[in-house]
């Protein structure tokens, strides 16, 4: 095991995280903020409750969810997708590391990004909002096995993608909606039933169920399915990015 | 001497079905500085990017230090330091952060000191802290051997190192070559400059379409290149070589017009003295001479055209 490689990697990526760490979190920050304006105290005033919870606290975990899936995703796709760009990806295919170590040092540093901006929102939402969170631990291992799982999602974007238009595509065209379409901003049971069913199809409604289930103790689907959907996600994006170095897709001739 | 660096049959064939290298075999001695020579698109950086791991190879083996390339890649490319043809480098990074990451990737442990040597080596050492964008051309190609030193590797492959660059800083390269050399490094580069593989190499191979067409010792291409040309321009047209000039293997042209001698310029005595007295004696009349010196530049230029 290459170790050395593996901390460079999570190192040097860090380094462009903090040179940049105004940029890296005024966005998130300023955004939320809003969303709490908004929905919290504009649109909020007017709901009463969601399953028992005041709904600018109920949109919390759902907020959090939102900024960290697409930071994760979008860090990780822009954290390998550069040196593909900027050729210097040379280095790591003639360096003697396992795709492991390399997958290790860019989600690694993708995820940290990534749950750094989770919890920088979660303190924002503490100035707006009075909210008790039910389950700390599954709260914060929950976060984290997020970033992991939409960071190595992110990767293998970053692998694929041949531009940058198609770097921010996948964000946008998919994430966005599946994360607004996943119950981040209501209750799954409010919908229509046959809108329910095929939420359930959607697998950031595990993500974001479980999450909410961590902080107010309830939740769209039980916290078991919401674990076994995250940790499914987590394998295939690792299956598949052992294929890619397997086979060299995109990125070995 | 051992093979430091092992290629056996090796062929690579690109997607598209392209055959960028036909069966290369090539052992390259440790210590040993080799100039592959051949024009654009013969295979040189392909051959290079598949001993390195950037390509895979469609079939055959290449070994680094005993270690398969392919099952034992940790120890082959450990060995192994690459310059590429392109200069590739992350622009907003400092000249000193893009070597230590090179060094942290190949899995030393950080060592800024080294780090600063090799700077300093390369006289990048006022660069040290400037970022990457900031350089010059040159500049950039040397940050580019700065970091494929970084991790001290027994075995440097050169991507065309001069492309690109003035001569003050090619002869401030082999300056760098030849103390590299001094400390035991096998340097491999490849290059379109004759004098450069003159100036630099032990060995000098020559590469068209994918395959070797001549690997040879530097001194002995020398030696070859001592050899100069007579070219005897006759009046009239002889149907033969006289029995009398068999001494001297002289070449006839095509239509008889010319005589072609051959002889090596290190040598004693040329003999022309004496073969002009005995073209006089066998009755054949000169209008012209001419001498001509082959170099391996001809050779060169020979050895592509014929396979072309
Ligand atoms: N990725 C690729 N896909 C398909 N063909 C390729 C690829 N890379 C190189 N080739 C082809 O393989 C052949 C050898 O290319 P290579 O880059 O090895 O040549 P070279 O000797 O380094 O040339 P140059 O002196 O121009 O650098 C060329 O015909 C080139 O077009
Ligand atoms: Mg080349």
């Amino acid at each position: 095991m290459n170790l050395n490689a593996v901390k460079t990697i999570y190192v040097h990526e860090m380094r462009r995280f903090w040179r940049t760490i105004t940029q890296s979190l005024v966005s998130p920050v300023l955004s939320t903020s809003l969303y709490f304006v908004v929905f919290g105290a504009a649109i909020g005033s007017r709901i009463d409750q969601v399953e028992g919870v005041g709904y600018g606290a109920f949109i919390v975990p759902g907020l959090i969810m939102l900024s960290v899936m697409t930071q994760a995703t979008s860090n990780a796709s822009f954290g390998i997708y550069f040196p593909k760009f900027t050729g210097t990806i040379y280095e790591l295919l003639s360096a003697p590391v396992s795709f492991l170590e390399i997958v290790a040092g860019y989600v690694g540093a993708a995820a940290t990004k990534a749950l750094f901006i989770g919890i920088i929102i979660l303190l924002t939402a503490f100035a707006f909002i009075d909210i008790q969170i039910a389950h700390p631990l599954a709260m914060i291992a929950l976060l984290m096995l997020t970033c992991i799982s939409f960071s190595l999602l992110g990767f293998i974007i970053g692998i694929w993608a041949g531009n940058f238009e198609q770097l921010q595509l996948i964000p946008l065209l998919v994430i966005t909606p599946l994360v607004f379409l996943g119950g981040s901003f209501y209750s799954i049971s409010m919908l229509p039933p046959v809108w329910q069913t095929i939420t359930l199809f959607n697998p950031v409604v595990y993500l974001i169920s479980g999450f909410r289930w961590s902080f107010f103790g309830v939740a769209d689907v039980s916290i078991g399915l919401s674990l076994l959907a995250i940790t499914a996600f987590t394998a295939a994006c690792l299956g598949f990015i052992w294929w890619i170095f397997r086979t060299g897709w995109r990125i070995r001739q | 001497m051992t093979a430091i660096v092992s290629v056996k049959n090796l062929r690579k064939a690109y997607a598209g079905g392209f055959e960028a290298l036909k069966s290369i075999n090539l052992d390259i001695q440790e210590g040993e500085i080799l100039a592959l020579l051949g024009p654009n698109g013969a295979g040189k950086t392909t051959l290079i990017s598949t001993i390195c791991g950037i390509t895979t190879p469609t079939s055959g083996t290449v070994t680094v230090g005993g270690h398969d390339t392919q099952t034992d890649y940790r120890a082959a490319r450990g060995m192994i330091g690459l310059v590429p043809q392109e200069i590739s480098l992350e622009p907003f990074e400092t000249v000193f952060s893009t070597v230590r990451f090179s060094r942290g990737l190949f899995g030393k442990p950080r060592d800024d000191a080294k780090i600063d040597e090799i700077l300093a080596q390369l006289s990048l050492a006022d660069k040290r802290d400037n970022k990457v964008i900031t350089l010059s051309g040159g500049m950039k190609r040397r940050v580019l051997i700065a970091k494929a030193l970084a991790h001290e590797p027994r075995v440097l492959f050169l991507d065309e190192p001069s492309a690109g660059v003035d001569v003050e800083l090619r002869k401030d390269m082999w300056e760098v070559v030849a103390r590299l050399k001094a400390s035991g490094v096998t340097i491999i580069l490849t290059t379109h400059y004759i004098e450069e593989a003159e100036a630099i190499a032990d060995r000098v191979g020559i590469i068209n379409k994918g395959q070797i067409l001549l690997i040879q010792d530097k001194a002995e291409l020398m030696a070859q290149m001592g050899k100069k040309q007579l070219r005897i321009d006759l009046a009239v047209a002889t149907p033969d070589i006289p029995a009398a000039l068999a001494k001297y293997e002289l070449q006839r042209a095509p239509d008889g017009r010319s005589l072609t001698y051959t002889y090596d310029t290190n040598g004693p005595r040329t003999g022309i003295t004496t073969l002009l007295n005995d073209l006089q004696s066998a009755g054949l009349q000169m209008t012209d001479l001419q001498t001509q010196q082959s170099s391996l530049e001809d050779i060169f230029v020979g050895m592509v055209k014929e396979e072309a």
